[in-house]
């Protein structure tokens, strides 16, 4: 994987498929201190120290349809290679929480990618899951939160092609003003 | 600016077309979204067919997402699910393909031989 963008959609493939009702993502680039943080929050089951203590491991998964999970060493080994780390909490029945950080300056920092179309396909999840999205550069911030949106649409799914495309638009401006 | 006024144009327009169509009448497209999909170019994919149907106003077609489908090495993998029930599994899927797949299959009403998985691995056994 080459984009930032793509780790954060495997991770957050993980909250979506955790009977989670709000998944929330922060992207904090923060030039002064040189650092990026990746925040990934969700209300899931969680998982017991033991799990925790596996995810690490590029050959625990809890999927059956193959034997080797790849999503957070990936992760880990990225965050680990530009000087930073990847620190996971989580409490069984309450939820997980994972902060990757990133020296901004290193020359292995992968770029950001595509983030428009990681929300969009986490935005259109099968599960119904709510997804909030807050990045923040040099302190300025733009918010796009799935709650908002469905307010606004009532009964209609929020994976209408019209919807996704205006959402794809409302993202872009959002990011553009920030910059 | 992109304002939710603007959104909910969107709404009262697709819920007049929700009222209109009987969604069992039209295709479903699911897109294989775990890390070996995400990995092989899954997000492009799905977001292509996404555009696709709302370019065409494809009214009737459902795109959505599932987990790991179990053929790693073959992925993305689009599932076609027609009206009629029945299922074509199309393997190492990327843009353009997705592109003919909605021209072809799901405008067309033709499976694509030759994307699907049934055929490579029918090329793979000689």
């Amino acid at each position: 994987m080459n984009e930032l963008s793509l780790y954060i959609l495997d991770i957050m493939e993980n909250s979506v498929h955790a009977d989670a009702k709000t998944a929330e993502l922060i992207i904090d680039e923060a030039i002064q201190k040189n650092l990026l943080t990746i925040d990934i929050l969700d209300d899931g089951r969680g998982m017991d120290k033991d799990i925790l203590k596996r995810v690490y491991n590029p050959f625990y998964t809890t999927r059956t349809t193959r034997k080797v999970g790849l999503g957070i060493p990936l992760f880990k080994e990225q965050c680990e290679l530009c000087g930073g780390d990847l620190v996971i909490e989580s409490t069984v029945g309450k939820g997980t929480h994972l902060v990757g950080t990133m020296k901004l300056d290193s020359v292995d920092l992968l770029p950001m990618g595509n983030i428009v179309d990681t929300i969009l396909t986490l935005a259109m999840n099968e599960m119904n899951v709510d997804i909030k999205y807050t990045h923040i550069r040099d302190g300025k911030r733009f918010i796009f939160d799935t709650r908002e949106i469905k307010k606004v649409l009532n009964n209609v799914p929020i994976n209408t092609p019209d919807v996704v495309i205006w959402m794809k638009e409302y993202i872009i401006e959002g990011l553009n003003n920030i910059n | 600016m992109k304002s939710l006024e603007e959104l909910a144009k969107i709404r009262e327009k697709a819920a007049k077309e929700m009222n209109i169509r009987n969604e069992t009448h039209g295709y479903r497209i699911v897109v294989g979204m775990a890390t070996c999909g995400i990995t092989a170019g899954a997000r492009p994919v799905l977001n292509t067919l996404v555009e696709e149907v709302q370019k065409r106003n494809l009214t009737d077609v459902k795109v959505t997402q599932v987990g790991c489908m179990g053929e790693c090495a073959l992925e993305p993998i689009v599932e076609v699910y027609s009206p009629d029930g029945a299922r074509t599994t199309y393997c190492l899927v990327h843009p353009e393909e997705a592109k003919r797949i909605i021209e072809e299959h799901i405008i067309g009403g033709k499976i694509i031989e030759e994307f699907t998985m049934e055929y490579y691995h029918r090329k793979q056994a000689k």
